[in-house]
């Protein structure tokens, strides 16, 4: 055990380093951009769509959230905008969502150094939940047809889930802490809460936090069938598919994209008067040592994982004024969500404006905890409130404002963000305004 | 230019994504085309699957060049 006093020493050190948001990058099946993104969210449209890039015909789900190609004027996804020609074979798509995302995030955040000392204090932690699937599915069918000879030389690099901070690390030239996360759906979560906890501990000043995948291919949908996970019963309806709280919710959609973060120690962002968007305040983690794909029924695991999240915040529960509820439309996860919130918020339950993003954009998987955090801070930003899609009739015991359908406008000055994954791993954070 | 080194170019610029003009006979992939060590080896199977040759990897580790490419192809494809 650890000496009072240097017990406290870190307890000052850790409140020493504040840790805000000073940059913001999405690709999603609602576009590319988060401006782009973030004015379809809160006008309530969809990217649930049919999948046509690859056959569905022997598989019970047919729809998702995939990421529209064009123009990057149009808000679409445009690969050769951001990766060049030859490099794009080196990679998985996830890669290149990644490093899609990044871009933005780092050129919306102003910090584009160049001195060695800046570099090395630049770090980034980008996680994805499967990784190069379609790579690694294509890689095998290639060893078995034609043997190990044809295999590229990019086979594992391309496919690794670490390369995704490898690539954007070489890109950008940052040379700090290089991490990578692999929880599942909870993989965004936690990446930014990691990377605010680096800059804490002074491992880092800035960092470049955020989860991405691209397991929209026909292994993916297989696979999350197989496990009967995903929602099949809409199929001639995609934008009405994702249901969170919802009684006619049968499993969620499955989407694709990236949400990259640029964050940063708040004397250093205030130093270069860079726009500050909120404040990382409060990170909780826990497991729910319970079951591989279900939650634990007592909402156990998420209920702590808010409990940290709060206790590092210094924030009582009744200031939250906005919760981005992991709410993946499944029929067991989303009611013990609910009450998991019921439970912490207490009377203060009433008050609170719980949304379901993964309504309008599927479920990114490891890419959803960082979307969501930037939808979190857009909220606090703009004070507006994203849309439940398709919440026509709410579960029994669902009574909380699940912001049904349409945005709402109200102050949000503390917002609670929830990823719980597959394996029973939980994040949340908790986002602030701007000091 | 011989149908051989015809081919090869147009695999190198592919590959590479470099500028047909750059690729001359003398030109080194690593040197003067900027290809790493991995770019190196996806072209080397880039000539094995437009020639039907099999190249072993210490043969492989000897072309260096462009010319050196076209030499192994004419010496070796049937």
């Amino acid at each position: 055990m650890l000496a009072a006093p240097v017990v406290a020493a870190q307890a000052e050190r850790l409140s020493m380093r504040r840790v805000v948001v000073t940059g913001l990058g999405a690709v999603t099946p609602l576009g590319c951009g988060v401006d782009h993104v973030w004015n379809k969210l809160t006008a309530g449209e969809s990217g649930i769509q049919a999948i046509q890039s690859f056959d569905v015909s022997d598989l019970p789900a047919k729809i998702a959230g995939v990421i529209p190609v064009g123009e990057t004027s149009e808000g679409k996804f445009n690969v050769d905008d951001y990766v060049e020609r030859k490099e794009q074979k080196k990679m998985d798509t996830f890669i290149t969502y990644a490093i899609a995302a990044t871009a933005q995030a780092v050129k919306d955040s102003g910090w584009e150094p160049t001195e060695e000392e800046d570099l090395d204090a630049t770090g980034v932690i980008i996680g994805s939940g499967i990784g190069g699937l379609q790579g690694i599915s294509e890689g095998t069918l290639i060893e078995k047809d034609r043997g190990p000879r044809r295999l590229s030389p990019f086979f594992i690099p391309a496919n690794l889930i670490n390369l995704a901070s490898g690539f954007v690390s070489i890109i950008h030239g940052f040379r700090g802490p290089n991490h990578s996360v692999v929880t599942a759906c909870a993989t965004g979560s936690h990446a930014v809460g990691d990377a605010a906890r680096l800059i804490m501990w002074g491992d880092a000043d800035v960092m470049v936090a955020g989860g991405t995948e691209a397991a929209v291919c026909r292994m993916g949908v297989a696979g999350f069938a197989a496990a009967r996970a995903l929602s099949t019963g809409f199929n001639d309806e995609p934008t009405t598919a994702s249901r969170p709280w919802d009684k006619d919710r049968d499993g969620f959609v499955m989407g694709e994209g990236a949400g990259i973060v640029v964050l940063e120690e708040l004397e250093h962002a205030k130093k270069r008067g860079a726009k500050i968007y909120a404040e990382v305040l409060g990170y909780g983690l826990s497991g729910d040592a319970y079951h591989l794909t279900a939650p634990a029924p007592d909402g156990n695991g998420g209920f702590r994982a808010m409990k940290g999240a709060f206790r590092t915040a210094k924030v009582d529960p009744d200031k939250i004024d906005y919760v981005n509820a992991h709410g993946t439309s499944t029929p067991l996860g989303d009611e013990i969500e609910h009450g998991a919130v019921k439970r912490l918020m207490g009377d203060h339950a009433k008050n609170v404006a719980m949304s379901s993003t993964k309504s309008a954009i599927g479920h990114l998987l490891g890419a959803a905890g960082a979307v969501e955090a930037i939808f979190s801070v857009k909220a606090i930003e703009t004070g507006v409130i994203p849309p439940t899609l398709n919440l026509e009739n709410p579960s029994d015991g669902c009574d909380m404002n699940l912001v049904p359908k349409v945005s709402q406008e109200r102050k949000v000055n503390y917002a609670l963000s929830n990823s719980f994954g597959f394996g029973g791993t939980n994040a949340s954070l908790i986002f602030g305004p701007a000091p | 230019m011989s149908d051989v080194a015809e081919r090869v170019k147009k695999i190198v610029v592919e590959h590479l994504g470099v500028d047909e003009s750059k690729v001359e006979d003398n030109a080194s992939f690593i040197d003067d085309l900027g290809a790493d060590s991995l770019d190196t080896v996806e072209l080397v199977m880039a000539f094995e699957e437009e020639f039907g040759v099999e190249i072993p990897d210490d043969a492989a580790e000897k072309i260096l060049t462009v010319k050196d490419a076209i030499n192994f192809i004419d010496e070796n494809a049937s």
